[in-house]
């Protein structure tokens, strides 16, 4: 050192890689929040029509021949959090060093995940529709496949986490909550994302 | 996890290495002055490139319904490109090079936080870029005849704006996580200040782009039925190449200020944390952009019309235009308070911050209705002013951190002369946009207009401008090439700065820091010199 300031001694861990996932996580939440706000504007723009059964006029934005697979919606909806619930688990477990359960929770949750993403399938394929049929479909596919991108770069990160862990990696507490942390995020995103685009369609 | 990582795959250059090995070492390397040095090389470069077309654009609109070089689309497509090339080509990559290569010394860390994620950053970035490039030649872009190249122009974007991102992450987690010992978030110096609330604006922006543009490409791949045809996509993505989201792309070029003045003045910043606050306020315009929309003014209608419109045009355009003014005149002051030794990197910083302010002003005007100018090529000014202005504070950063990142001193009476030209350049480029626009000229054209007025003078003025521009980064390349090609050896401390990274030998070792240094204050090599400086 060329001027002579203190040398400093060690400090502890400022937890780089849980800051870093909150910052990417902040980002993934806006990039959700625009694509949820243009939605809103199509269907708030979107032209009136008469109802099936004559009674009332609705938003022309749902096609009448699309029928949305609520109970795949909802399954996806209320298993989000079994895997938010697993990844803390894994916390716990990292924290009392408890390689094997914290293994386990880590591959439960990869399961869920993988879970998750067949329901989506599920709806693709029972809703029968054609990307290039409307403009519903258009940003259908286009803000559910974002949704899944985001749960398969989880997935991915429950599998570096799993494989870490079962490699021996004990001291990677940071990595077990920075991983819980972003599947706690998941489960936020997709709770606006199931209440906007399944329940309000 | 330690609190200062060591570098992954660190290394220096060797007296002798075969040109492919050396080639090789900066692909793969993860030294975060390395990859600031690329992110800046490359950014220089698509500032040439970009002066050289608005000078071609200025020429060309100076007889719009006659003289034309590029015919039919092609000019929508290169006005495009320029845009495109103005704000993610250029000022974002180059401040973030800036930030990378020096945030991580001048807080006293060995190395950037997330080191491969910088690096992924860069090589995204330039990939994108690329792309981006190819899909114009291809007739792609908007207004492009050819989809696929259409597809291809908005992948690139979104690749570019991908890239950033992780960059500035890199960074923020940086300032976050990897301080020295002893130093507080008040204590970071004003430029890492600004490269944090920079990059933290930039994460939250940036993805809303990314949003659109996926809609966007989803769509234009599948039947263009929601988001139109590709001459569509300026109503959808126009925001990310305007104001105020370029207000937050600007925010570091007011930290080179904030961060040059006081070792210009040679003093502490008496007003330290009003110029962090002021920075702060700058990079509010991230409100208004990620609500991708203009927030004019309009004084017609009731008084609660009057107010509902007010409120959003305060808050979107104001509030960066009072915060940006707040850190320029405190940083400023501290020239009144201590005994100034102005150097090129001062007057450089110091002429850019004022065009800065003169765009953020501008753009202030732009959004009142009254004024008459809201798709005008007042809006082209604007840009100008803001993008040129911040290239000129660029330039006076690597002056000013060319010691470290390089290991020389650029010879200081060359590069004053430059920001002369500088600031002739970025006036003649900017102004007689912003007199045009009033005359009636509308925005982002080139043929096709006319007006009553001097259409060729105001447009030949941008002209000359543009491609004097050109010249001073040209000129400004070659003086730091011909610097680092005779090797004269920068002294560790030359400027009597006051932070960290001048303790360290210049050009900074792969590793920064051998000892991590302890921190008692805010300029932690003035608590060690000498006293010399004017008591605050």
């Amino acid at each position: 050192m060329s001027l002579a300031l203190p040398a400093a001694p060690q400090q502890q861990s400022r937890r780089q890689l849980l800051v870093s996932t909150a910052l990417v996580a902040a980002g993934l939440g806006m990039l959700m929040a625009g694509m949820l706000a243009m939605w809103m504007k199509f269907r708030a723009g979107a032209p009136t029509r008469e109802s099936s059964d004559g009674l009332y006029m609705i938003k022309d934005w749902l096609p009448e021949s699309i029928k949305i697979p609520e109970v795949a919606a909802n399954t996806m909806f209320s298993t989000f959090p079994f895997a938010a619930l697993m990844a803390q688990w894994a916390v716990y477990a990292s924290k009392r060093r408890d390689r094997g359960h914290r293994s386990l929770a880590l591959i439960i949750t990869f399961v869920i995940g993988l879970a998750i993403v067949n329901a989506q399938l599920a709806i693709y394929m029972k809703m029968e529709m054609g990307l290039a049929e409307g403009a519903y479909q258009t940003m259908f596919f286009a803000i559910t496949g974002t949704m899944m991108f985001m749960v398969i770069t989880g997935m991915a990160f429950t599998a570096v986490a799993f494989f870490r862990s079962v490699g021996g990696r004990d001291d990677d507490q940071q990595l077990i909550s920075a991983h819980a942390f972003y599947w706690y995020f998941l489960t936020a995103v997709f709770t606006a994302m199931w209440f906007f685009v399944y329940v309000q369609k | 996890m330690t609190t200062i990582d060591s570098h992954v795959g660190a290394t220096s250059d060797g007296p002798s290495m075969p040109f492919v090995a050396a080639v090789g070492q900066w692909v793969t390397s993860s030294d975060h002055k390395k990859i600031g040095r690329l992110f800046i090389g490359w950014s220089l470069v698509h500032a040439i490139e970009v002066a050289v077309l608005g000078a071609i654009f200025g020429f060309e609109r100076m007889s719009p319904a006659g003289f034309e070089v590029f015919a039919g689309d092609a000019a929508l497509q290169l006005s495009w490109y320029s845009r495109h090339l103005l704000i993610l080509g250029l000022i974002a990559p180059l401040f973030l090079g800036v930030a990378i290569a020096v945030v991580p010394l001048q807080v006293g860390s060995r190395a950037i936080a997330l080191p491969r994620m910088a690096q992924f950053s860069f090589w995204a970035w330039l990939f994108g870029s690329g792309l981006v490039l190819v899909s114009i030649l291809g007739n792609g872009g908007p207004g492009g005849g050819n989809a696929d190249m259409v597809d291809l122009f908005l992948l690139g974007v979104g690749l570019v704006a991908a890239g950033l991102i992780a960059g500035y992450v890199s960074v923020a987690t940086t300032v976050m996580t990897s301080r020295a010992p002893g130093m507080t978030m008040d204590m970071v110096p004003p430029f890492s200040w600004s490269a944090l609330v920079g990059s933290i604006t930039s994460i939250l922006a940036l993805p809303v782009a990314i949003g659109t543009l996926i809609y966007l490409y989803v769509d234009h791949t599948a039947a263009q039925l929601a988001f139109g045809s590709n001459k569509d996509i300026e109503k959808w993505l126009g925001w990310v190449y305007g104001e105020p989201l370029s207000f937050v792309f600007v925010v570091m070029a007011l930290g080179v200020l904030a961060e040059i003045a006081p070792v210009t003045a040679r003093i502490r910043q008496p007003l330290r944390p009003v110029v962090l606050v002021g920075l702060g306020l700058a990079s509010s315009g991230v409100l208004g952009a990620v609500t991708q929309s203009s927030h004019v003014l309009s004084l017609d209608g009731s008084a609660g019309d009057k107010i509902s419109s007010a409120l959003p045009f305060l808050l979107f355009n104001g509030l960066p235009l009072l915060g940006a003014l707040v850190s320029v005149a405190v940083a400023l002051l501290a020239l009144k308070e201590g005994r100034p030794s102005v150097k090129a990197s001062f007057a450089f910083a110091s002429l850019g911050s004022l065009m800065i302010l003169a765009g953020i002003a501008g753009s202030f005007v732009q959004h009142i209705e009254s004024a008459d100018v809201v798709a005008s090529s007042f809006a082209d000014g604007v840009t100008a002013y803001l993008v040129y202005g911040a290239v000129l504070c660029a330039l006076g950063g690597i002056t000013h951190w060319a010691p470290k990142l390089w290991g020389v001193v650029l010879d200081d009476k060359k590069v004053l002369g430059l920001t002369g030209l500088g600031l002739l350049a970025t006036v003649l480029a900017s102004l007689p946009l912003y007199i045009a626009g009033f005359a009636g000229q509308p925005a982002h054209a080139v043929h096709g207009f006319d007006y009553d007025g001097p259409v060729a003078l105001w447009n030949l003025l941008a002209a000359v401008g543009a491609a004097l521009m050109a010249l001073v980064v040209l000129a400004f390349v070659g003086l730091l090439v011909s610097a680092v090609r005779a090797g004269a050896g920068a002294s560790d401390d030359p400027w009597d700065a006051q932070t960290l990274e001048w303790s360290v030998p210049s050009p900074a070792p792969s590793d920064n820091f051998a000892e991590l240094p302890q921190v008692n204050s805010s300029e932690p090599l003035l608590d060690v010199k000498p006293s010399q400086e004017v008591p605050a």
